[in-house]
């Protein structure tokens, strides 16, 4: 008897073992290698920045770009100190006058500081998704009438292989004329410069969430069409019980590919157009060409980097939450 | 009995890049009401092509299906189908998937309390009550096939189609499939037409098979009159003379007279058939 339980033991501290190896491996593979991949990156580019001569001085290294993350990060707090203390003397002022004159009136006035490196990031945000939802209102239905139809494809396919491809900074000076003649008022409640990036934006996400969804909806099988045309379902019904439902899981595709778009896109938007983001930062520090401005260049690099990520992935958790098909999700 | 289903002088023919196929020639067959039909056949031989004629996906070349005094036209509840691959819409659970059918059907007629009860009732008849709730992929193939009766069932349909409806199962789930349909015959006697690959199936649940003779140009070969008492034991049955005898008049039709011929290349001269019938529908 023994000889079993002992054997037994054995096979169990055995299999242990191997689920021990098991999981230090995939910490191995999933910490340690993407930390010695960085780690050596970050090396390669000291390296590399220290032998890289400009007219502004060295190219920065990782050390440098650090150092002007944290310049940014103060100087939005500085910022932030003196707009506090502009409402402090304003509420002040007002508090004096009041009474001196109960009856004055009160105009409370918005604090007009630069913009500040953090500020600049929400300009971006906000364009890139107001741009990606104006597409997607677009792309959405355009995509449907488009995979019902074959007559309407072979109609807008060739529009949409020619325009797919077209880089914003072409499209941007059209847009900008258009823009400014089209949108004239007094008292503007959204700056052109917005309204110009964000219809960049929307011009070159489009593309692939109309095909996508296009295609979505005329794969859809044969045989969810002919329960919908047994039961008679009245056309309208049909696209929203049916088409929709069964397009979604390529329609997040193509969402998915539509914001990496916009955004990649937004940034040279914002460059040409002046909209107060991130786009707008780079060409400023360009411009302003300081000893610093490399550094703070490179930081807005590696910001537009972190937010694309964070972007997709933001998009995939959607994707997973909302399409009943969780394997497309994972693709 | 009264005809309830005239099939008459059908011909299906297809185009295709290589010209014009005949897949059915002359089809007639009338089914009166209350009969369980089965249509078998070898592969090919368009058996589904007569069934989606009388659903109305596909229209005849020539000649046509008559319900009920109504010539078929296009597709509709009264001729509910039963996909071979359930066809369950895999972002509704069971219950919304009947639900969608009924609804549609009788949502003007029914309260919103008579409706989730009918829709309850047709998955409690097909066994489904403890699963309602689940989606499509959550539950097995047969189970699957429960649900896309129990939408068929509830449309009240004036013939029930079903294609090669337990075709996708192993034997044994179909088996206890084809006892639950016979069950739910036995209440509801509805008239039905299913295809079928199966010779045992096709006895075991018919009043009469209808056998197809190989395609192009296919048509009705025999039809055999299955004349045993019901409600039918399939253990009882096996030992009998009367059900060997007839199985084995429908294997004689299927493998003496009828014997596939399979040459190299056949499988894709079948999806070329099958393709237009595709495209069309």
């Amino acid at each position: 008897m023994s000889i079993p339980i002992a054997f037994n033991e054995r096979t169990r501290s055995a299999s242990l073992g191997a689920k021990l190896g098991g999981m230090l491996q995939t910490v191995l593979r999933e910490v340690a290698v993407p930390l010695i991949g960085i780690g050596a990156f970050l090396l390669v580019w000291e390296v590399a920045a220290d032998r890289i001569d400009t007219s502004l001085g060295k190219f920065p290294g990782p050390a440098v770009v650090w150092e002007q993350a944290q310049n940014l990060v103060t100087e939005y707090r500085d910022e932030r100190v003196k707009e506090a203390e502009f409402h402090a003397r304003q509420a002040e002022r007002n508090a004096a006058k009041l009474a001196e004159d109960p009856n004055f009136e009160v105009k409370p006035r918005a604090y007009t500081g630069k913009a500040t490196f953090p500020s600049q990031i929400a300009t971006s945000l906000v364009t890139v998704l107001s741009g990606f939802v104006v597409a997607m209102v677009i792309a959405v239905p355009l995509g449907i009438a488009i995979g019902l139809s074959k007559t309407l494809n072979s109609a807008v396919n060739p529009i949409v292989q020619i325009f797919k491809p077209v880089s914003p900074l072409a499209w941007l000076p059209l847009v900008t004329l258009v823009v400014s003649a089209l949108y004239t008022s007094d008292d503007p409640a959204l700056s052109k410069s917005y309204i110009n990036s964000l219809l960049t934006v929307a011009l070159c996400a489009l593309w692939p969430m109309v095909i996508n969804t296009a295609v979505g909806v005329a794969s859809i099988p044969q045989d969810w069409i002919n329960v919908s045309r047994v039961l008679r379902l009245p056309p309208l019904t049909h696209v929203r019980k049916i088409v929709l439902p069964a397009a979604v899981p390529m329609i997040f595709t193509g969402m998915r590919m539509s914001l990496g778009v916009a955004w990649m896109v937004l940034i040279a938007a914002e460059m040409l157009a002046q909209n107060p983001g991130l786009g707008k930062f780079v060409w400023d520090e360009f411009q302003n060409g300081s000893t610093n401005s490399m550094g703070r260049i490179m930081v807005a690099v590696l910001t537009i980097g972190l937010i694309g990520f964070l972007l997709d992935v933001t998009m995939l958790q959607l994707q997973r939450l909302l399409s009943w098909d969780k394997a497309s999700a994972s693709r | 009995m009264s005809i309830l289903l005239d099939i008459s002088h059908v011909d299906m023919e297809f185009t295709t890049p290589s010209g014009t196929f005949t897949a059915l020639k002359g089809v007639d067959l009338q089914i009166s009401k209350g009969e369980f039909v089965s249509l078998i056949g070898h592969s090919g031989c368009g058996k589904s092509t007569v069934l989606n004629i009388v659903a109305g996906l596909l229209e005849a070349t020539r000649g046509g299906a008559i319900l009920n005094g109504r010539e078929i036209h296009r597709p509709g509840p009264e001729r509910a189908v039963v996909f071979q691959n359930h066809s369950l819409l895999p972002w509704l659970t069971a219950y919304e998937n009947v639900a969608l059918a009924v609804k549609q059907l009788h949502g003007g007629r029914m309260s919103r309390a008579e409706v989730a009860e009918w829709v309850a009732h047709n998955l409690r008849l097909v066994h489904m009550d403890h699963a309602m709730h689940k989606l499509p992929h959550e539950i097995s193939g047969g189970m699957k096939q429960r649900v896309g009766i129990a939408r068929a069932l509830a449309m009240r349909p004036e013939v029930l189609l079903m294609d090669e409806p337990f075709g996708a199962l192993d034997a044994l789930t179909r088996a206890h499939m084809q006892d639950s349909l016979m069950e739910i015959q036995n209440e509801l006697k509805n008239t039905v037409i299913m295809i079928t690959h199966d010779v045992d199936e096709a006895v075991l649940l018919s009043d009469r098979i209808v056998m197809m003779t190989n395609g192009p140009s296919a048509t009705i070969g025999e039809i055999l009159d299955v004349r045993l008492e019901r409600p039918r034991d399939r253990l009882a049955l096996a030992s009998t003379p009367e059900y060997a005898g007839l199985r084995a008049q429908v294997l004689r039709f299927l493998y003496e007279k009828q014997r596939k011929v399979e040459h190299i290349g056949s499988a894709a001269a079948e999806k070329k058939r099958k393709f237009p019938a595709k495209s069309v529908a």
